[in-house]
């Protein structure tokens, strides 16, 4: 006895005694070594019970000692934030600290009150959900789902957010190698000795494989675990090549894209705080070599999941790698010779082998006879068909299988072996279609679909020489399909021992019960037994997708390492059908669960969305707006002043541009420069205004449409020469409308002359609007005459404002008069300051997005996206005028003809005022001509755009009406939840209608 | 991610820098204004949805910015060729053939 445990053997395995490492579970402290996963350690201190199932809450132990884990599943926790729940409890390294809970039990692991649920399981049988709390139906939302769902699922998440950070890689390769066991290793290393560039990675902390259990094996004359090591560190000196250790391959995408996730701090005692959690690596490789290796089964028979009961490779893992004997007293049930190698070792090792049981009726290999040899009982034909003990497993039934009297025979621990499923998941995610061997009852690579081979194991190669040999080759061959210049490796490795093997079964075995309340289990994590599979079947589930529907086998983190051939066997023979015909369910990345921290990544917080800012926002934010988002855009929504809330901030704001004048940035708007000899005929097709006539210096506003007719855009364009156009668009529209132009230009109209360029980021814009919008900025403006003579609205002049190139124009989107002055981006927040200061005393205010809303409003101006919603025309929106009667072309002619488009009863943009004088509608609401018919009403129409409009001194609105124009003076209502609102249909324009303080 | 050739760069690129831009060859009518309403219909509502190969618009919106035209597989997703705007119809047969090796078989299909 070590004090790592009282089941730890002197001399065995490969950690160091001295290397103690303390941990809690459950509270309680106990010693491992390191190097030891949390299982080994635990079962190091005779600890088997671990956790409770997820259905019947049945006491569950340590299976395996690998990935494929399903019932030793726990809680890790470092502090309050970082506590990870479902973690297998044979990946999960031990450290100094680790503090580790099971789950899914109250009040305690021992004795849990769940556990009712085993002794009313004939209540829970497959299907159960869906057939029960089937009446009454209310019950199921105010009943039956909370108290499912607080029962439900395992771990507990952390509440707090995730402290850590992780990070990404993006890498190319040659040769991917997914696996690093002798095959992967093998492969590894020809292709790097070839000279391709080669990731190499394993999920494990270090390389091996089966290599870790496999004691017999020798590659090099050398310990195959040694061979092993040196091997990874021959690689890891390599220029060409990358080795990644505790990095799974989860998840194979198109064209050899394949996700790496990689653990950097978890198996760390004071990880250092700039490390991240983990790494994610999104790797393109030019080849893949899948060297996975294989799972091994387990025996389907009752109560199978007893703690104690255990895979025969992982008690030979925690032997020989961990030097702990999984039991003092051993039994070992199996179908194959793999599990004969496991009690030779154990019984060398000094544990007590009562019998080895094996199901096969002469099984007849060298293993046998050593076996035998060493004084072990073996039991040919025979069956275990149950185990007894409740919290550790204490004795096997034993039986001939085909019938025959039963012998109990007290265990501590029981090993099986059904035999090794080679792990297609990799080749199967690539889409690569799998294939049933008849001769070895197993699922292997049958048509590839992508640039990639499977070697040893996984692809169905028995033995180590065997498995040696394909690998090599396989590397090879990579480097020399990835690279032409690949020379010839010259690997080669000797190899000695190295079990083959062979024999197995799949399915139930005897006593795994067909109608008794038996509890044989086929998935541990699902709590699916052999008896649901048939009842499956039974009630009518035909296909195995139905079936693992049904019962939920071979679902969550399983994803078909060990249900899957069972399930698929018992259904086989339920429906009497072989196997082949029935099919194999899909399986999915990914491999093993996978953080959402690796696949978030850096993408979250501040980096989830860039987020856009004006030159001018740092001004904005000291003079105290409160900003909006306009997609990424933060615009600055209204400046409240002390004691104002937003509506008083807007009413001050709308009323001081009217009276004084204020300033907006505006700088969001698209703007895109159009250049070149067929620079007006382009706009001409684009937009429905005509444009060929419009005047060097001049503006206009235009519409631009979709082939159908609808508005897609809007914006004012200038002229700046002949052949070079200012186009502005809306600030949400930028991106898309530069699309539609190329689209255009480049497909459509390929022999225009014409070249585009998005100049949105380039010219900060400052709008500044209202009666003395003109004596603010004149002081600082150079070489243009701003006199309403030589420089009325809808003009445009270049020249230079505060001392830096601008192009100022002269339009309104408040109907005030007013300029927008465009300055390099990096000069806007100069002349931003230098305007403000200088207006500020003047009276002017600087206003927000909400003030322009209702200025515009106030004008009838339309916001497209707001007052358009794709379905809205020109005419609709009541700018006939905008659209070239003489033109005859432009992008949405056609459109504008079809049918429905002039048609009469189609909805139009007015005006509506408020009968009563105060209410502001809500956007969005529905209008109907009569509130008194029956419910559904008719509706006719909705409010697009509604404000206080201070100006006004009473509320204004825009809708989308039927035949609105038809309509003015009528009376329509809103019909709200408490009321019914009456307006008065009007046209759109509220405020100086004749449109004189433009020009002023 | 899939990777796409780009006939302008004349390289694969990840699709992140490229977005997809609805079906291929349908050329605006140059009398457009003139056209019945079933020609218009015909040009910019119906579109093909085949399962197999299909024709399509690309635009490697965030690399050279230019629209190509491609050929992909509905079902595998796979791109069978990629070809500049005004170029025609590639033939099929010759670029499936080309692009279409003989599956690898594994040691499962004997």
């Amino acid at each position: 006895m070590t004090t790592a445990g009282t089941n730890r053997i002197a001399g065995k395995g490969r950690l160091t005694p001295a290397n103690t490492v303390r941990f809690t579970f459950d509270g309680k402290s106990y010693t491992g070594l390191e190097g030891d996963t949390l299982a080994a350690a635990l079962i190091a201190n005779d600890v088997h019970l671990v956790g409770r199932s997820f259905k019947y809450h049945r006491p569950r132990g340590i299976l395996s000692a690998g990935p494929e884990e399903p019932s030793a599943l726990v809680g890790v926790r470092r502090d309050a934030a970082r506590q990870t729940p479902n973690i297998r409890a044979t990946v999960q390294e031990i450290h100094d600290g680790l503090d580790a809970v099971s789950q899914n039990r109250w009040p305690s692991l021992a004795f849990d009150i769940g556990a009712v649920n085993d002794i009313g399981s004939p209540l829970f049988s497959a299907g159960f959900y869906y057939k029960t709390f089937m009446w009454p139906k209310v019950a199921w939302k105010h009943v039956y789902e909370p108290v499912i769902r607080n029962a439900a699922g395992l771990g507990t998440a952390p509440e707090e957010p995730d402290p850590d950070h992780y990070a990404g890689r993006y890498a190319h390769c040659d040769v991917l190698v997914i696996g690093g066991g002798a095959a992967g290793l093998s492969a590894a290393l020809a292709a790097a000795e070839s000279g391709a560039q080669v990731i190499l990675c394993d999920e494990k902390p270090s390389f091996g494989g089966a290599l870790w259990f496999e004691e017999e094996a020798r590659l090099d004359g050398m310990d195959g675990y040694e061979w092993a090591q040196q091997t990874t560190d021959r690689l890891a000196v390599m220029d060409n090549v990358r080795v990644l250790s505790r990095t799974t391959a989860f998840g194979y995408y198109a064209q050899n894209f394949v996700g790496l996730v990689e653990r950097v701090t978890d198996h760390l005692a004071a990880p250092e705080a700039d490390m991240p959690r983990e790494r994610l690596w999104q790797v393109r490789a030019k080849r893949v070599i899948i060297a996975a290796g294989a799972i091994e089964r387990h025996m389907v028979f009752a109560n199978n999941d007893r703690p104690g009961i255990m895979l025969a490779a992982a008690a030979r893992t925690y032997l020989n790698h961990h030097g702990v004997a999984v039991g003092r007293k051993v039994g070992v049930y199996t179908a194959n010779d793999s599990a004969y190698a496991a009690a030779i070792d154990l019984k060398k090792a000094g544990s007590d082998i009562p019998a080895i049981v094996d199901i096969r009726d002469n099984p007849d290999s060298v293993v046998v006879e050593e076996a035998k040899a060493l004084g072990i009982r073996v039991l040919t034909g025979h069956a275990v068909t149950g185990a007894g003990g409740k919290l550790r497993v204490a004795s096997m039934s034993v039986e001939p299988k085909n019938g025959g009297s039963a012998e109990v025979i007290p265990v501590d621990a029981l090993l099986m072996s059904a035999g090794w499923t080679p792990s297609v998941h990799m080749f199967s995610q690539s889409r690569g279609k799998v294939a049933w061997d008849e001769e070895s009852q197993r699922f292997l690579p049958g048509t590839y679909a992508q640039d990639c081979v499977s070697v040893g194991a996984c692809n169905g190669t028995d033995g180590l020489a065997e498995t040696v040999a394909e690998a090599l080759d396989a590397g090879e061959r990579a480097a020399k399909e990835a690279r032409a210049k690949a020379k010839k490796s010259g690997v080669k490795i000797k190899t000695e021992g190295g079990g083959k093997w062979a024999g197995g079964m799949i399915g139930a075995g005897p006593g795994a019960g067909a109608g008794k309340v038996v509890k044989a289990f086929v998935d541990y994590q699902n709590d699916v037994t052999a008896k649901d599979i048939r009842l499956a079947v039974q009630e009518g589930m035909h296909s195995i997708e139905h079936v693992k529907r049904f019962t939920t086998n071979g679902m969550a983190t399983d994803q078909g390492k060990l249900s899957n051939l069972h399930g698929l066997a018992i259904a086989a023979e339920a429906l009497d059908r072989p196997i082949p015909k029935v099919g194999l369910t899909t399986f999915r990345p990914p491999y093993t669960p996978t953080t959402f921290g690796a696949i978030v990544n850096h993408a979250r917080g501040k980096l989830f969305d860039p987020m856009r800012c004006t030159p001018m926002h740092a001004s904005e934010e000291a003079a105290g707006a409160v900003f909006e988002d306009v997609g990424q855009w933060k615009r600055a929504w209204y400046y409240p002043r002390p004691g104002e809330d937003m509506h008083a901030a807007v009413n001050r704001e709308c009323r001081t541009v009217r009276e004084v004048a204020g300033m907006f940035d505006a700088t969001t708007l698209g703007k895109i420069e159009v250049i070149g000899p067929d620079a007006a005929k382009f706009l001409d097709l684009l937009y429905t205004n005509p444009f060929m006539k419009l005047g060097v210096g001049k503006l206009r506003y235009g519409i631009m449409c979709r082939e159908d007719g609808f508005i897609y855009d809007d914006g004012v364009v200038g002229r700046i020469a002949e052949d070079r156009f200012h186009v502005t668009t809306t600030t949400g529209g930028a991106p898309r409308v530069m699309n539609h132009m190329e689209d255009y230009l480049q497909t459509e109209f390929p022999d225009l002359k014409v070249w585009l360029t998005s100049t949105s980021e380039q010219w900060a814009v400052i709008a500044v609007q209202g009666p003395k919008s003109r004596e603010i900025i004149a002081p600082f403006v150079e070489g243009i005459d701003l006199s309403s003579e030589a420089f009325p609205h809808m003009s445009m002049a270049e020249g230079k404002v505060c001392g830096v190139p601008a192009r100022v124009f002269r339009m309104s989107f408040t109907g005030e008069a007013g300029f927008e002055i465009n300055v390099p981006a990096d000069y806007g927040r100069m002349v931003w300051d230098t305007l403000h200061e200088h207006g500020k005393p003047m009276g002017m205010c600087l206003y927000g997005t909400e003030t322009m809303h209702v200025l515009r409003a106030e004008k009838g101006y339309i916001i497209v996206g707001q007052d358009t919603d794709g379905t809205v025309t020109p005419h609709d929106a009541g700018l006939s005028w905008a659209v070239g009667k003489k033109k005859t072309d432009f992008v949405g002619i056609r459109g504008l003809m079809r049918p429905d488009i002039v048609a009469k009863g189609r909805r139009q943009l007015v005006g509506l005022k408020v009968k009563d004088g105060r209410t502001v509608l809500e956007e969005g609401a529905q209008i109907v001509a009569d509130p008194k018919q029956a419910v559904p009403m008719t509706m006719i129409g909705w409010v697009s755009s509604s404000y206080w409009s201070e100006n006004c001194g009473r509320p204004i609105a825009m809708a989308l009406v039927e035949d609105g124009f038809e309509r003015m003076g009528d009376t329509l209502y809103v019909p709200m939840p408490d009321r019914v609102i009456e307006v008065e249909v009007t046209n759109t324009v509220f405020f100086d209608e004749e449109g004189g303080r433009l020009h002023g | 991610m899939l990777l796409i050739h780009c006939p302008y760069c004349e390289e694969e690129r990840p699709e992140l820098e490229f977005r997809h831009a609805g079906e291929a060859h349908i050329a605006r009518p140059a009398d457009i204004a003139s056209i019945s309403d079933e020609d218009f219909a015909q040009y910019f509502f119906y579109r093909d949805n085949p399962k197999g190969l299909t024709f399509e618009r690309w635009r490697h919106i965030h690399g050279c910015a230019r629209f190509f035209n491609a050929v992909r597989d509905t079902v595998s997703d796979k791109f069978v060729t990629t070809y500049k705007t005004g170029e025609p119809k590639p033939d099929l047969a010759e670029a499936a053939n080309e692009n279409k090796p003989q599956a690898k078989k594994g040691r499962g299909s004997k």
